[in-house]
């Protein structure tokens, strides 16, 4: 089913936590709204379940508009952050909640709950708990079962709030690609939010960055990590490293290297700002003209599978921080201390009227 | 080696000495003031031995007080119980301005005490009171009989039931009533299915000091109460005459009444704390199953 | 663009619920309490004056306030002592005495004071002991310390025992590696954080203390200007039909109950300080 979100405002008391906020999610479609705390994701996504009204705007789902529609009757289905299981009831209790509650013509027999409770719980590979009381349950455990709950409604659309903040690494990792399985399986529109990009990156099929209640960008993970619209979204996802300038008439002149920006061909003479991804950093022993900066390697850690070298420029006062794969790095066999050249690729150039 | 360990438990805790000597105080205060009182009640009233005491227990006079302490918090505990989830749920899961004034307002007929809370009553309710005359007119009685003694115990009761749930639902938060609307339950599904098995222990334990407080109240019922033997006297107030009547006997013996009700307020409320304390919690299970 | 949405809060029943709330506590408690007021104002300034202050009143607040003092300072040490000895050490049959400290909650106050009555009149059990060293506790001013002391007892072990559970070992530990000895460590480290507490406590008791009547009557003895408690003056001018003496004198009582409660309050926010 799609959901139109169109023009949605949101205050609560003085504070404006969505500013006319409008997206359309396709059906089938697997969204990530990705955003720093505060940023309203999580607002969003309560309105777009009828836990939050908003101020001004509506939410169409399937073309009906459900504004006005109480929560009951939207036919969401929600996971919770802290997956909200009810502790005094079993797990299979919890499952069957939804189908219970139902008005007596439409609810189930005893033997078809059972059965639908225990295909989901076969769902979530957690067949054998079905007795066991959530406070027995592992956090990744209490994870599936709160989506399992969700969906033994057969929901229109799934709602997931930070789906894995509560769970420790390896369990998250595991589970993101569990959901993201379990996505192409069930072909559910689905809406999760996360302020881990890494997240949204892995497992969303579209990415709706937002910030300070407004939508910055939305596409798929590949357009909005080579394509970012803005600073912000670049310096969200990833680690950045800035260059102060100027730009002129379609050329950027940032210390010591020029580049060519030919979207800011009309510019005359204005104070800008280059922004280059750690990974985009390479390292030489030899100047290229134009094109790179002395620097002294001040620091370095190995972390995993990358290096990480922070290089003072411009007599220490500011800071390049690279990201060298091993390899790069064993070829290099940079020392503490040493005088190097390093070389920005990918320089993406914003004039600064835009302020982080 | 056994000296050195010594020396440091005795930075970490007091010396056993000074242990026996705390407990012994402590014991000998709590004996004084409650083990020793509570025990004379019981040997007081069988001091003549089981005649005279279950004579006393069985006077018409005493029945019919019994009979009223029964009606007084029969009507009292289900009003102020119903009042209470209202009020919790309102405060609870709602947020709204003024909030908590109302909290504190709810708390007011704890520190008012016994007597003017009778007092109010015969204020507004009394001969000379607001309502007085007019009722005087309907020759209806409010103040020195029945809805008298009913309205006093209201009032004092009035916070035990809100004051015991409030803290318990606001620690359970919203979430589990969200999942339960957004899984399509009504509002009153949602009440009794989630909402009320969560707090079942809070409300008994409300319910139960509501009661003990309700059958045993005192100051204010006397005040509003006018005794008349047989008619609108409660179990306290019926204690207080025969004791005024050098009746020790009797009064202990209907004092031993409302004694054994104070204890056994005392083992239901033990039995929900200790219930409630046997349940691990979750982070406890949690690091069972890692 | 407004889409005509009201305000609605998403759990359902605020309507009701709020509104029965109001209702009922505007019936029960309000309306009622809004009466000893206004009748108050009927009064002139002086009648109101020559109803709070005669000598007779005078000294039935002192012996009111003075034994609720005397009472709350023998709960604050001893209910410290006695929270300390049944949170940190065993003993047998613990649980069932630290079950029994409520109950002054439970127990019907004309109940305990009859059995005090009993037990400290000069043929109880007490009384007995207590007469061959001059001491007569039953109907004298020591009698309502007594009663006092018993239905303020559970305020000060109630408030504190949560608190001192909630110690943490490592303080102590920490204070005992620095140097402390034990009652350094009780003194500069301990103390300090229970104090909030204590005094809580000892205000929460104080003030039943003053408000209490049936287990005070009983044994106070209720001689004029010496043992005679401002509740039990409320009572007799009432009786007397003295509704406007009873209801100033009410007034004042209530005006002091309701300071209590808003310093109660402060004390209370003040020991949540060092909670997390």
């Amino acid at each position: 089913m799609s959901i139109q979100i169109e023009n949605i405002t949101k205050h609560f008391g003085g504070f404006q936590a969505l500013r006319d906020v409008s997206i359309d999610i396709a059906p089938g479609e697997l969204v990530g709204l990705l955003g720093p705390s505060g940023s309203g994701k999580t607002t969003l996504l309560r309105i777009i379940a009828g836990l939050e009204t908003p101020d001004r705007g509506t939410i169409v789902v399937d073309g009906e508009d459900t504004t006005g529609v109480s929560v009951r009757r939207r036919g969401v289905g929600f996971v919770f952050q802290h997956y909200a299981l009810f502790r005094h009831m079993t797990v299979f209790e919890n499952i069957a909640f939804g189908l219970r509650v139902k008005p007596r013509k439409d609810r189930p027999s005893g033997r078809e709950i059972k059965a639908k409770v225990m295909k989901l719980l076969k769902l979530v590979q957690l067949e054998g708990v079905a007795d066991r009381y959530p406070s027995q349950l592992s956090g990744g455990q209490r994870q599936r079962i709160a989506l399992a709950r969700a969906l033994a409604v057969e929901p229109r659309v799934l709602l997931l709030d930070e789906p894995f903040g509560a769970l420790d690494a390896k369990v998250r990792s595991e589970l993101r690609q569990w959901l993201r399985q379990l996505h192409d399986e069930l072909q559910i529109t689905s809406v999760f939010v996360t302020h881990d990009q890494e997240e949204a990156l892995e497992v969303a099929d579209r990415i709706v960055v937002m910030n300070e209640g407004r939508v910055e960008q939305s596409g798929t993970p590949e357009e909005v990590y080579e394509n970012p619209a803005n600073p912000f979204i670049l310096s969200f996802l990833g680690s950045v490293n800035l260059f102060h300038g100027r730009v002129h008439m379609g050329q950027a002149r940032l210390g010591a290297i020029d580049i060519a920006v030919p979207e800011h061909a009309a510019t005359d003479d204005i104070p800008a700002v280059g922004y280059v991804r750690s990974h985009d950093i390479s390292v030489e022993r030899q100047p290229t003209d134009g094109a790179s900066i002395r620097a002294e390697v001040k620091n370095i850690h190995s972390i995993g599978p990358i290096v990480r070298v922070t290089f003072g420029v411009n007599g220490k006062d500011e800071t390049v921080q690279a990201e060298l794969t091993r390899e790069a790095f064993r070829k290099l066999a940079l020392k503490k201390g040493e005088r190097v050249y390093v070389r920005p690729s990918n320089v993406r150039v914003f004039v600064e009227d835009y302020q982080i | 080696m056994t000296n050195s360990q010594y020396k440091r438990r005795e930075n970490l805790t007091e010396p056993v000495p000074v242990q026996w000597i705390l407990a012994i105080l402590a014991i000998l205060f709590l004996g004084l003031f409650l083990f020793l009182p509570l025990a004379a009640v019981f040997s007081q009233a069988l001091a003549k031995g089981f005649g005279p005491y279950f004579e006393a227990l069985g006077n018409p006079d005493a029945l019919a007080a019994i009979r009223l302490t029964l009606i007084t918090a029969a009507v009292s505990v289900p009003l102020n119980l119903v009042f209470g989830l209202a009020a919790a749920w309102a405060i609870t899961k709602f947020d709204f301005r003024g909030k908590n004034l109302l909290v504190t307002m709810i708390d007011l007929p704890f520190s008012v005490s016994p007597v003017i809370s009778g007092l109010i009553f015969v204020l507004i309710f009394g001969l000379q009171g607001w309502m007085g005359p007019w009722l005087n007119e309907h020759s209806f009685k409010i103040v020195f009989a029945v809805p008298g003694i009913i309205l006093a115990t209201i009032f004092v009761t009035f916070p035990f039931v809100a004051r015991e749930l409030i803290p318990l639902m606001e620690a359970q938060g919203r979430e589990e009533e969200e999942a339960a609307l957004v899984l399509g339950a009504s509002g009153l599904q949602t009440f009794f299915r989630v909402t009320l098995p969560g707090i079942r222990e809070g409300l008994v334990y409300g319910v139960i000091l509501c009661n003990a407080r309700a059958m045993g109240e005192f100051g204010a019922v006397s005040v509003v109460s006018g005794h008349i033997r047989g008619l609108t006297n409660t179990l306290p107030l019926h204690v207080e005459i025969l004791y005024n009547e050098y009746d020790f006997t009797a009064a202990f013996a209907v004092a031993s009444l409302l004694a054994m009700l104070a204890l056994a307020t005392l083992a239901v409320k033990s039995l929900t704390q200790w219930k409630r304390a046997r349940r691990p919690s979750i982070e406890f299970e949690e690091a069972l199953v890692r | 663009m407004t889409n005509g949405i009201k305000k609605e809060r998403v759990l359902p029943g605020f309507g009701p619920t709020l509104g029965y709330t109001v209702f009922y506590l505007s019936l029960i408690v309000l309306i009622p309490l809004s009466a000893l007021v206004i009748k108050t104002t009927g009064l002139t300034w002086r009648a109101f004056l020559a109803a709070v202050a005669s000598p007779q009143v005078v000294a039935s607040y002192r012996v009111t306030f003075g034994s609720a003092f005397i009472a709350a300072m023998i709960n604050a040490v001893f209910g410290t002592l006695t929270a300390w000895v049944l949170v940190r050490y065993e003993f047998p049959c613990k649980r069932l005495i630290d079950a029994l400290v409520d109950l002054p909650f439970a127990l019907p106050t004309a109940v305990t004071g009859i059995t005090l009555a009993t037990v400290y009149s000069e043929n109880g059990w007490m009384g007995s002991l207590l007469e061959p060293l001059g001491i007569k506790v039953a109907y004298t001013p020591l009698g309502i310390i007594v009663a006092m002391t018993t239905i303020g007892l559970p305020f000060v072990v109630r408030t504190l025992q949560p608190v001192i559970e909630a110690i943490e070992a490592e303080t102590e530990e920490a204070s005992a590696c620095l140097g402390a000895n034990r009652l350094q460590t009780f003194y500069r480290v301990l103390l300090p954080v229970m104090m909030p507490s204590i005094l809580t406590g000892f205000a929460l008791a104080f003030a039943r203390a003053v408000g209490e009547y049936g287990s005070v009557i009983f044994i106070a003895g209720n001689m004029p200007m010496v043992s005679e408690i401002t509740s039990l003056l409320i009572v007799t001018k009432l009786e007397q039909f003295d509704y406007s003496g009873a209801t100033a004198i009410a007034l004042v009582m209530l005006t002091a109950s309701f300071a209590m409660l808003l310093a109660i309050n402060m004390l209370q926010r003040w020991s949540r300080k060092y909670a997390q």
